[in-house]
């Protein structure tokens, strides 16, 4: 028992440990990639990362199914990927505890939707578990590996960003001991869903729901704290921390779990009093389920469905008080920014240049979409590039499809990208692909992948063959080259997208921030004054390294900020002047 | 109860803001208060402006703090300070870093980087500590420090032990890096 300050991820991952967890899997996706990332400290669990999720939640699956307790983890949309074992264990049930963490983003911090993952506990009907601070991050986590077993099914525990990110004050546990030994053992009507023995699993699944409704209304999860007044307050996760902190004196029944829901505590606590608040983020998941109670009470009539709650949104919708502004307007933004160095800032100035129909994907390139390089004019999940080059390519003229250039970056080309590829080359379609191999899943804070040469607990891995793989799919031109090499990297992608025929251009150079091998700084580049014109052409890279100094020269010149260059020349090679050079040592 | 106390950290991605608030927090705790932190990861670290959230007091229940509650502002990057002056509570105060870094905007020559902005904080916080915090570091024996420089200069705002700071630091910061980076919390003490 040690008091110590873990954020919602840390203490999953301590829950982990605590409950025996034997197995992790998880592809990185914020908010829940530091969740793997600390389990790593636990010796006694195998973690690692899966290509996706569907395999993560699979290798979870097979564990538990082995008699261990497993862990999954992934962002609100890798439980899309998921979905489909998810579903069906919903069927199976498990062995061992099987929980899956899944982490939401409301706000879209990071991520390019703000789905509410509760739907996914009421649709694949499954129980699901939402903390409100890391102490209950480790609490329920644990709560939900001994309810996996207890009811023999897959346990949902459902974070967003400001419970994974945010940090508190925990007290940790002593680990488990007493759990069954892991093995072999068959029970086919179980596991094996065919139809005759899944349509007999419904029925498991409907009942089991039914018992977990009537436990949990005597659940220490789901509670009642009294207060004063006749209006009672109904809320879970994060929310009930803006509900407490503008209503601190109000009666609230905190639900500790959201699905299923307690109806009878729930009737009972509404019935004592005149009015209903109900205060949740996003969807109206418990709000449309009390009206299906029958019971009248306040919700998205007064709170937004878009965008994260706080504490003034909660003041606002329910006190009328107004939103005081968030930030100075008329100060300039702010906005990320692909790092100097980065081997992306090439491709996507001659992706400009060139004028193509960019097909984006999920990654530190989807910034490639701001300018000044603007290139990029699709994005829609983790592998979709491909997919969407080939579809738009079947309904245009032939001087357009050459246009069509899709992007990805290695970890999301292995993560579903490579299915589009199969795709794109079955169906011959003559786009191009390029594949942005940084030699990381660098967005996520650079994770090892499948063609990284590591795993997650550091041990040597083999390589994909990134250009092996491409070929054996059927993809006869397949170009390697170092986008460093300006000139080179926009012939070879001016030559491809002439091409009628399937092509793969490979970029291959680490992300700037890889710590291993540690990529080398090389020396900051300078702009000479007596050769600057002012042209601006070298600020079209958009590099954060290169400024404006508009009282220079003639016109105003560009200048290095040689605290934030690593001397990667991608400036050098546009400069039509000979205006940079390099720092002496 | 007491009042939650509530500090704002706004820079740079890459300024140290999340370590700073680390061992912010970490003292906070050592010194027997509930303490929460909120920040966010992932794509907003890529070059854009970050925020931490610390907020501490007998009971913390949000991690993020109200709108306009702020009562410390700790800026490390001027442009950033001054986008969140507006946080500040009645008798907020400000302790902030002379630092100017561009944003793509200013980069590319679209605008300039805005002028007078610590005259614009001063004017609303006379009191305002705006302090070289690279030049700080730069004197501790690593422009790597000026995160700690920073909490230095903020630690004089806040009743805390000395040994509750320096505990924190020894926890939180590597021991080979704990030398200089406790020379720097010296100057920024006295900056």
């Amino acid at each position: 028992m040690t008091k110590t300050i873990l954020s919602g991820n840390e203490a999953i991952a301590r829950a982990a440990f605590e409950a025996g967890v034997k197995v992790a899997s998880a592809y990185p996706g914020t908010p829940s990639t530091e969740i793997l990332e600390n389990v790593v400290q636990y010796p006694s669990i195998d973690a690692s990362w899966a290509p996706n999720e569907k395999v993560a939640l699979e290798v979870g699956i097979g564990a538990s199914f082995g008699g261990a307790r497993a862990l999954v983890t992934m962002k609100h949309v890798g439980v899309n990927v998921a979905a489909d074992p998810l579903f069906t264990l919903s069927y199976t049930g498990v062995r061992g505890g099987l929980v899956l963490v899944v982490a939401d983003d409301p706000e879209l911090h990071s991520s390019q939707n703000e789905q509410d993952s509760r739907n996914y506990a009421k649709f694949a009907k499954v129980p699901m578990f939402e903390p409100s601070d890391s102490q209950e991050a480790l609490e329920f986590t644990r709560l939900a590996f001994e309810a996996s077993e207890k009811f023999d099914a897959p346990v949902m525990l459902r974070s967003t960003t400001r419970i994974s990110h945010s940090k508190s004050v925990v007290t940790t546990g002593d680990p488990v001991t007493d759990l069954p030994e892991t093995g072999l053992e068959k029970n086919p009507p179980k596991f094996v869903m065919l139809p005759g023995n899944a349509r007999k699993r419904h029925y498991v699944v409907e009942q089991r729901l039914e018992e977990m409704a009537d436990w949990a209304c005597d659940q220490p999860f789901n509670r009642i704290e009294e207060g004063e007044g006749d209006v009672g307050i109904i809320t879970a996760g994060i929310a009930y921390q803006y509900a407490k902190e503008v209503f601190p004196n109000a009666p609230v029944l905190k639900l500790g779990l959201v699905h299923p829901l307690p109806k009878q505590l729930i009737r009972d606590f509404a019935a004592r009093f005149k009015t209903i608040y109900v205060i949740e983020e996003l969807d109206p998941f418990i709000e449309e389920q009390l009206r299906a109670m029958g019971i009248e009470v306040h919700g998205k009539d007064k709170l937004s469905l878009c965008g994260e709650l706080s504490t003034s949104r909660v003041r606002q919708g329910l006190l009328g008080e107004a939103l005081k502004p968030e930030t100075q307007e008329d100060l300039p933004p702010r906005p990320p920014n692909m790092c100097p160095g980065c081997p992306h800032r090439g491709v996507f100035l001659a992706l400009n240049r060139l004028k193509a129909y960019v097909t984006g994907d999920i990654g530190c390139y989807t910034l490639g979409f701001m300018p000044p390089l603007s290139a990029m004019d699709t994005c829609i999940c983790m592998g979709a590039s491909i997919g969407n080059a080939v579809g738009i390519s079947k309904v245009l003229s032939d001087d357009e499809r050459k246009k069509v250039v899709g992007v990805i970056g290695d970890s999301t080309f292995l993560h579903t990208g490579v299915n589009g590829l199969l795709d794109m080359v079955y169906n011959q379609s003559t786009a191009t692909v390029i594949i942005l191999d940084n030699r990381i899943t660098a967005m996520t804070g650079r994770q090892d992948n499948p063609a990284s040469g590591y795993t997650l607990m550091n041990q040597e891995a083999p390589e994909v063959d990134l250009e092996g793989l491409c070929k054996s799919i059927g993809v006869k031109h397949v170009k390697t080259i170092d986008p460093y090499e300006l000139d080179l990297t926009r012939e070879t992608i001016r030559e491809e997208m002439e091409r009628p025929e399937p092509s793969v251009i490979i970029t291959r150079r680490p992300c700037m921030l890889m710590k291993r091998p540690v990529v080398e700084r090389k020396q900051p580049l300078f702009v000479d004054g007596d050769r600057c014109t002012g042209c601006k052409v070298c600020l079209n890279l958009g590099c954060p390294a290169i400024e404006w100094d508009a009282e220079a020269g003639k016109r105003g010149q560009a200048k290095v900020n040689k605290f934030l260059c690593v001397g990667c020349d991608q400036c050098r090679q546009v400069c039509k002047f000979d205006a940079f050079g390099v720092c002496d040592e | 109860m007491n009042r939650v106390k509530n500090i704002l950290l706004a820079g740079v991605g890459g300024q140290g803001i999340l370590l700073a608030s680390e061992i912010l927090s970490e003292a906070l705790m050592l010194a027997g208060f509930d303490v929460k932190k909120a920040e966010v990861h992932g794509m907003a670290q890529r070059g854009g402006n970050v925020v931490s959230h610390v907020r501490y007091g007998d009971k913390v229940f949000s991690p993020t703090i109200p709108d306009g509650e702020v009562d410390i502002l700790f800026g490390f990057e001027l442009l950033e300070t001054a986008r969140n002056l507006d946080q500040l509570g009645t008798e907020g105060v400000v302790i902030a870093n002379t630092l100017k870094l561009a944003p793509p905007s200013v980069s590319i020559g679209k605008e300039a980087y805005p002028a007078g902005l610590a005259e614009k904080i001063l004017e609303k916080v006379p009191n305002a500590k705006i302090i070289d915090g690279m030049g700080l570091a730069q004197q501790a024996g690593d422009a790597r420090t000026v995160n700690i420089v920073l909490l230095g200069a903020l630690s004089t705002t806040m009743d805390l032990d000395e040994a509750i700071w320096q505990q924190a630091m020894e926890k939180m910061i590597p021991e080979r890096l704990l030398e200089v980076n406790k020379a720097a919390f010296a100057l920024g003490q006295s900056a």
